[in-house]
């Protein structure tokens, strides 16, 4: 469904983010792409997103390619980045300008009362705290019913208990629709949560390191042993991607041997 | 913790929200602002009454009064002031027009803030006085060339501001307008316009302010009415009253300008009001 061949990425100041990475991900699909820094996955969203242009290679999208930001693409960011500007209800229909008044409002009203916000509409942003504006951001993203949703770390800023309640909000919103996501994450315990596959990544230049599904029923225990175990195998993985990566081998050299004391 | 109360009590939070009454910054800041200038009229005033300051070169606040009552009286004040603010909503419409073009255009193309920048600047550092002469030799010796010094003056600030604002605009807050697959056009008007806001109105004010400067520079170089001309009428004469009622009047009508912009403007900017308003 969401199909990446060989994608290539070098930015004009030679740095390579990506080196011939492919992908295939089903309808429904939730893929966590998982590294440490500097391991392009944010890059690699990007591209998904098409606000930036690989250097070679294609992204397609049910066999259409993306080369500009696209409908059935749907973005949220580490930030929620919303509007300042515009109401929480505004923010929301940002994308649905081409709607009539009173469908855009219905939908707008069914996206708030579906992450708990009901009676927020009116509100600014700023008066949001950081989990309801993250929430907001990403009904925003789903309102317009895309077939592909990227996310790029989107808890990453928030604290440990709001980042778990966030992470079942996020299940119970993709199960109404069952948009195809793509999860940019470094916390482990989110890919677990919410992944039906990681891809580990590996870092200068990005590749695709490891692919593991997470064959787990929802919703998920944390606390099971199948789960502990999963986090466990990414975490292995996580730690070969870096240790074989020859940049970050020989920087792990020379930390050991100037702590030798 | 918000994000796990109950509607019930999100609902009722909303309410206490809207039911606190806003607290009235200009009616409350105008009573503060009022005391320190009255108090110290009053002191003056109480001073002459007691004979201990010869009023001749500063005249007590009753006489100023009292000027500026025959003044508005006789017709004359009204003459003057709307001379007055004719030159400054001509040459600040001109010259904030001019700023804002300019800086919306250097601000959102390379190349234009590339080949128009380095020049402007250059412009920008030549004192706004040192043009009087060619504009009188240009525009003769009225309103022309008046009303063009008070529109350079408020150029530059204007400019400045606007092409500055543009710059610091949050690419990430664009970003998300491409996201969205918005056209260049509705771009700048859904993104960059509401964005960049806040920043011009502050350059517009500061314009307008250069633009009461440049007025009196204009009316006292040679002008047969308007405030500035009573300023160098009131000189000659050795009338200090009419002077001082002058500056009262540039006082109050600068003010004023400048309470209406923000007026003008402030449903515009009612998302980042109470921001202001509790920071």
């Amino acid at each position: 469904m969401l199909s990446l061949s060989h994608l290539d990425k070098i930015y004009p100041n030679g740095a390579h983010a990506l080196d011939d990475v492919s992908l295939d991900v089903a309808a429904g699909e939730i893929v966590a792409l998982v590294g440490g820094s500097g391991c392009g996955k944010t890059t690699l969203l990007r591209l998904v997103s098409g606000l930036e242009a690989p250097s070679h290679g294609t992204v397609q999208v049910d066999g259409e390619a993306i080369a500009a930001p696209h409908p059935a693409v749907g973005i949220v960011f580490q930030e929620p980045r919303l509007l300042p500007w515009l109401s929480v209800a505004q923010n929301i229909g940002f994308g649905l300008e081409h709607l009539p008044a009173s469908e855009r409002r219905d939908l707008v009203e069914e996206a708030l009362l579906k992450v708990g916000l009901a009676g927020y509409g009116p509100r600014w942003p700023r008066e949001l705290s950081g989990g309801q504006a993250q929430r907001v951001s990403i009904v925003r993203a789903l309102v317009t019913k895309p077939k592909v949703l990227l996310m790029d770390e989107p808890f990453s800023a928030l604290d440990a208990l709001t980042r778990a309640t966030l992470q079942d909000h996020l299940l119970a919103l993709w199960e109404a629709n069952r948009p195809t996501l793509l999860l940019v994450t470094h916390d482990v315990e989110e890919a677990a949560a919410l992944a039906d596959r990681a891809i580990v990544m590996q870092p200068r230049p990005g590749r695709v390191f490891a692919d593991l599904p997470i064959p787990l029923p929802r919703p998920r225990d944390r606390l099971s042993t199948g789960f502990v175990e999963a986090k466990r195998a990414i975490l292995a993985a996580l730690d070969g991607s870096l240790s074989q990566s020859p940049a970050a081998g020989s920087k792990v050299s020379d930390i050991s041997a100037g702590s030798w004391w | 913790m918000s994000d796990r109360r109950t509607p019930a009590l999100e609902t009722k939070s909303t309410a206490r929200a809207q039911a606190r009454p806003a607290p009235s910054r200009l009616g409350g800041g105008l009573v503060y602002g009022l005391i320190l200038p009255v108090a110290a009229a009053l002191l003056y005033e109480a001073a002459f009454r007691a004979g201990l300051v010869q009023a001749r070169l500063l005249p007590p606040p009753s006489r100023i009064a009292q000027t500026l009552w025959k003044l508005a009286v006789s017709g004359e004040l009204i003459v003057h002031v709307m001379a007055t603010l004719l030159r400054v909503g001509l040459g600040f419409g001109l010259g904030a027009a001019g700023g804002v073009l300019l800086g919306a255009l250097t601000g959102a193309s390379t190349l234009a803030r590339r080949l128009l920048d380095p020049t402007l600047q250059a412009l920008r550092a030549i004192p706004s006085l040192a043009w009087v002469p060619l504009f009188i030799l240009w525009l003769g010796i009225f309103e022309p060339s008046k009303i063009a010094l008070i529109a350079v003056g408020c150029f530059f600030p204007v400019y400045l501001g606007v092409m500055g604002a543009i710059a610091n605009v949050d690419r990430k807050i664009v970003e998300v307008g491409r996201a969205f697959r918005l056209s260049r056009l509705r771009l700048a008007l859904r993104i960059l316009l509401p964005a960049i806001l806040p920043d011009t109105i502050v350059a517009l004010r500061s314009g307008l302010g250069l633009g009461f400067m440049f007025v009196v520079a204009a009316e006292i170089m040679g002008a047969s009415e308007g405030l500035g001309y009573l300023l160098v009428d009131g000189q000659q004469l050795g009338k200090p009253d009419q002077i001082l009622a002058a500056i009262l009047c540039f006082a109050v009508l600068g003010k004023a300008m400048d309470w209406l912009i923000l007026a003008a403007t402030r449903p515009l900017l009612s998302w980042q009001d109470s921001f202001a308003r509790s920071g």
